[in-house]
């Protein structure tokens, strides 16, 4: 135990017997995949043209924006071509599928059905449509296994978007909560400020959005105050998620550290 | 029947596999806490019944692929696992004899006792789990033990097992 807590060289047993599990996992997830599928099949036609035509406003709606952003990431470029650094957006990314296997209790992980023949590794970040999810943490052939941001054992390097307030939002336990650690009482902070992911961990990339915050309260006694986030990322509720591979992560990973 | 006994080990198998998928099948939110330790209960039956067949090292091996199967710390589950194996196999023949109430409450101490061992790891980790229904699949466990029991050993009997 001690041995796989604190050093690396269990990790190739883990990942055989993890693919020995893999097929328990995938009975499991089989059932609850086919009623999903059937549920999927039949349902009606109406509520499917009501899905697409909700769709279609949506990706116009999304489009949109993008052409906006097409022209702004342009400008940026430039901009940072004028400065002298080079920064790549395009982030390699897979889709991956949630497993329905329950994990260890308590603890805030989740089953993806992405592994190694992937080309997932260790310390992966992990994002949804809203935001960011967590990190791979356990991975075998065919699967892996993801720390979740909620963890309490997790944390991310964040900043506020607004002012740029660089602090790190800790798990809590709870999947709608994160709490922004050592914010002293005079940091500007309201409810409702987008916090994203800063980048500096050198895990996640830079600028995905994390949460909001829902609440601000300053304790008299208390040097810092007590500033809770609710993620962004559906946690609860996503059937899907993204892996992502950053741009600078492999090959050229002197430009990854002069970034900032 | 050396042969013939040999042969039907995949029962002992089947049935440690379907506890293993039991323990990953997803349940509705308020009934997560109170999943029995199914894994330990099939365990503590075959080592109550066929106590020269499954022993420690097949607690053991179970423990550390219940241990990839949930993400934990390899090791946690099986030191675990085969502590109560290792119990089992002492009291084993009084067990045998006890009534299936009496027997359903020693069962419940013993995946206490395997719970406590999970529980000390896990706050040597630093991550315990800091509330009560941890120990709620204790007492699922016990209430679900006479059925278990029977179905194993009605399993055992149609088969042959032994």
């Amino acid at each position: 135990m001690f041995i796989d807590y604190r050093q690396d060289h269990l990790k190739v047993v883990r990942e055989v017997l993890s693919t020995l599990v893999y097929p328990v996992q995938l009975a499991v997830n089989m059932p609850i995949k086919l009623g999903r599928n059937l549920s999927e099949t039949l349902v009606s036609r109406k509520s499917l043209m009501e899905e697409n035509s909700r769709l279609r406003e949506q990706a116009h709606l999304l489009n949109t924006r993008l052409q906006r952003f097409d022209v702004i990431e342009a400008e940026n470029l430039r901009l940072r071509a004028l400065l002298g650094s080079t920064i790549n957006f395009q982030d390699k990314v897979l889709i991956a599928e949630l497993m329905a296997v329950e994990l260890e209790p308590f603890r805030h992980l989740i089953e993806i059905n992405k592994g190694r023949r992937d080309g997932v590794f260790e310390g992966q970040p992990v994002v949804d449509g809203g935001g960011i999810v967590g990190q791979v943490v356990h991975m075998g052939q065919f699967s892996s296994k993801v720390l979740l941001i909620t963890d309490p054992n997790h944390a991310v390097p964040v900043q506020i978007n607004r002012n740029g307030l660089r602090t790190i939002a800790v798990g809590t336990g709870q999947n709608n909560a994160l709490l922004l650690e050592h914010l002293p009482n005079n940091a500007d902070v309201k409810t409702g400020d987008l916090v994203v992911s800063s980048g500096l961990g050198q895990k996640f990339p830079r600028g995905y959005p994390v949460g909001t915050i829902s609440e601000v309260t300053h304790e008299p006694g208390d040097p810092f105050s007590k500033v809770t986030v609710i993620p962004s990322a559906r946690l609860a509720q996503n059937r899907e998620v993204l892996l992502l591979w950053l741009s600078g992560e492999e090959g050229n990973h002197a430009d990854g550290e002069t970034k900032d | 029947m050396p042969q013939s006994a040999h042969s039907r080990s995949w029962i002992i198998a089947l049935s440690l596999l379907v506890a293993l998928m039991l323990t990953a099948m997803p349940l509705p939110e308020w009934a997560v806490n109170w999943r029995p330790a199914w894994v330990a209960m099939v365990l503590i039956y075959w080592c109550m019944a066929l106590p020269d067949r499954v022993g420690i090292g097949i607690s053991w091996t179970l423990g550390l692929l219940l241990d990839v199967q949930q993400g934990t710390v390899l090791g946690q589950n099986a030191l675990g696992l085969a502590v109560i194996a290792f119990i089992t196999l002492k009291s084993h023949q009084r067990l045998r004899v006890f009534p299936l109430v009496q027997q359903a409450f020693l069962v419940c101490g013993y995946i206490l006792l395997f719970q406590i061992i999970v529980l000390w790891i896990k706050s040597m980790l630093g991550i315990p789990p800091m509330h009560w229904s941890y120990w709620m699949p204790a007492f699922s466990s016990m209430l679900l033990w006479p059925w278990i029991f029977i179905i194993l050993r009605d399993v055992r009997r149609k088969f042959k097992v032994q």
